[in-house]
């Protein structure tokens, strides 16, 4: 009965990450107290904060590369065990994509792609498994010829992408990104956004997105989460959050370079 | 016949074939598979009886069909999949031909590889050279401007790559120098001539070891980490950034390193000559049955200056070769991870051989002098 019930809550669970209580410290520095937070499956969830309020280590937990100190993690209503050498679930259900890519530097884009398949899918023959990888690495919008190229022959946005290629290698339902748009130009950065949500869209990915960028989060995010005072303030649609009474938020999204954002997401919107 | 549940299956009507079951990464061997074995023709799938779909099993569908590009209405699918399927399509359409790497015979690779080799090692001795020059003229700059040198970032290094090293050297010099008593005891006892034993490691350790064991071992420690601090400072464009703002990255990373390792070298070199004797000391008192003052005797007969320089002049040549190809290695590395590996052996390899191609040299010429 009770192992019924599971699967049919795995089949299509409302929560793709559910946190509870979490706390996070350095030391005598307390990073997060009692923080909770949930991300509903299918949505693009925009993590914004602070310098310092704790986006990567919010994202390093929930990865399990962190142990909290106290507090439950659940992912696809699975609890994530901190403490497990390894997390074989975890490992195939989510891709990352680091803040600096974190690319193999000595392997190829496609050899950096093949890597997680060589892992996980050991019974895939070569040609398909680079069939695959190659797939991946045009549908992150790299052209061919970048497949044999190594990390450090590539300008900043395209290794962004290779990097994502590799993040969703394995068929992901949550792709965790940390700031993918930071260091690329507004025309490429703008293009990662179109990319981001074409592809969340086609392969029905959950996103958890640590940002700065005021665009991406007005023209891709479903809903905004803001980190500050150790726990989540608000976690809402981008309008509530933007009228939420705090003086960090209210300077984030009605400084200039918020309305600037605001005002050229109409503009997208009432265009299309 | 197919099984009910075999992920493909006729129809009925020629040429469209029903697909089912999950069309996954996880099952894409399987799949893989199934379409090698399908032996009928192909001409329209439906895939809407398949239950879950990701692009790896778009690719396969892609596959299955082997038509370029995919006609219209030739693949049936659920609502849900539609939007991952017209993507995937994109995607492949997209390639040309297959890029396959070029591929060349073994016998010119080998060739190739030879080649490469001898132009490395003349590469190579070229750079050290011009390097050696390159250095000894900040050198003399900064002893004319004395101001210029990095005084901080010196005795840093001193400590950093003398001191440091004093405990381990000293450990070795004792070990090779009551290794060296002992050898020298088994052959020379038939002769009855075993306080010759005292001779011996003197000799030794005043004209070669001393010195030598502490190239060797600095060459290993510290053109590695000279190699692979410079590398790394290479690599987050640090060296970049001291050019832009109008600092000499020779003279800030180089020169400090280089007299460090002049100053502590010949220094270090005789703390390993002591520890040497006191080595032979050990096994002469301890098992040869040679007393305490006849070994202080015997030493201080044999002892002559000319065998102290001929040893210790080395020392700044050792230092010069060690610093050089550490640091140079270090400017050589190219921002992977692999690429400091590489050269931090290479920095290693080429100290410790540079260290014993100018000890042999130096013997041969002094014993040609008659020193």
């Amino acid at each position: 009965m009770s192992a019924v019930r599971h699967q049919g809550a795995a089949e299509a669970p409302a929560l793709a990450i559910e946190v509870r209580g979490l706390r996070n410290a350095f030391g005598d520095f307390v990073v997060h107290e009692d923080l909770d937070l949930e991300v509903n499956s299918g949505e693009i969830l925009a993590v914004v904060g602070g310098s310092g309020s704790g986006k990567s280590v919010l994202m390093r937990s929930i990865l399990a590369l962190r142990p909290p100190q106290a507090g439950a993690i659940h992912i696809f209503g699975q609890t994530i065990e901190p403490e497990a050498e390894r997390q074989p679930e975890l490992e195939q259900q989510a891709g990352v994509l680091f803040q600096d890519g974190a690319l193999f530097s000595s392997l190829t884009v496609l050899e950096n792609v093949e890597v997680p398949l060589k892992a996980h899918q050991p019974d895939l023959s070569d040609s398909l498994r680079q069939e695959i990888a190659l797939l991946r690495i045009l549908m992150s919008g790299l052209p061919q010829s970048a497949a044999h190229k190594l990390p450090s022959e590539l300008s900043g946005g395209m290794r962004k992408r290779a990097s994502l290629a590799r993040a969703l290698a394995l068929e992901p339902k949550l792709l965790f990104l940390d700031e993918p748009t930071a260091g690329l130009d507004p025309i490429g950065a703008a293009a990662f956004d179109r990319l981001l949500k074409t592809l969340q869209q086609s392969l029905n990915l959950t996103v958890f997105l640590i940002t700065h960028d005021l665009d991406t989060i007005v023209t891709i995010c479903d809903r905004v989460a803001v980190l500050g005072n150790r726990k989540v303030l608000i976690a809402d649609t981008l309008e509530k959050v933007a009228e939420y009474d705090n003086e960090w938020i209210q300077d984030y999204f009605h400084g200039p370079r918020g309305r600037a954002a605001a005002a050229a997401g109409q503009r997208t919107n009432g265009s299309s | 016949m197919t099984s009910s549940d075999a992920p493909i299956q006729a129809s009925g009507q020629s040429g469209i074939i029903r697909l089912r079951g999950d069309w996954t990464l996880p099952q894409a061997a399987l799949l893989e598979q199934s379409i090698v074995d399908w032996q009928g023709q192909v001409r329209q799938l439906d895939a809407r009886t398949v239950d879950r779909l990701d692009s790896s099993g778009a690719l396969l569908l892609i596959r299955l069909l082997n038509q370029r590009p995919i006609p219209a209405g030739a693949v049936q699918l659920k609502q849900e999949h539609q939007a991952l399927f017209d993507a995937v399509v994109a995607a492949v359409d997209s390639t040309d031909e297959a890029i396959q790497p070029e591929q060349t015979p073994l016998w010119q690779s080998l060739f190739e590889q030879v080649g490469r080799a001898v132009m490395r090692v003349l590469g190579n001795a070229l750079d050290l050279i011009g390097f050696l020059g390159l250095a000894l003229h900040r050198l003399l700059g900064t002893l004319i401007g004395p101001r210029r040198m990095r005084w901080t970032s010196l005795v840093h290094h001193m400590q950093e790559s003398g001191l440091n090293a004093v405990p381990l050297l000293i450990l070795l010099s004792i070990m090779i120098g009551a290794v060296l008593a002992f050898l020298g005891a088994t052959v020379l006892r038939d002769f009855g001539a075993e306080i010759m034993v005292i001779d011996l490691v003197v000799y030794a350790f005043l004209r070669e070891f001393g010195v030598l064991l502490t190239a060797i071992l600095l060459a290993g420690r510290t053109a590695s980490a000279f190699c692979a601090q410079i590398g790394m400072m290479k690599g987050q464009q640090e060296i970049d950034a001291i050019k832009t703002i109008g600092l000499d990255a020779i003279e800030l990373l180089v020169i400090p390193r280089l007299v460090a390792l002049l100053i502590m070298l010949p220094a270090l070199a005789v703390l390993a000559t002591l520890a040497g004797l006191v080595g032979g000391l050990i096994v002469s008192v301890l098992s040869l049955g040679i007393g305490l003052d006849l070994y202080i005797e015997r030493v201080s007969q044999s002892i002559q200056l000319s065998h102290y320089l001929v040893g210790l002049v080395k020392a700044p040549i050792f230092a010069l070769a060690i610093a050089l190809i550490g640091c140079s290695e270090g400017l050589r590395v190219e921002g992977t991870a692999q690429s400091v590996g590489e050269r931090t052996t290479s920095a290693v390899v080429r100290s410790i051989t540079m260290v014993i191609v100018i000890d042999a040299l130096a013997a041969v010429y002094f014993m040609e002098i008659g020193w």
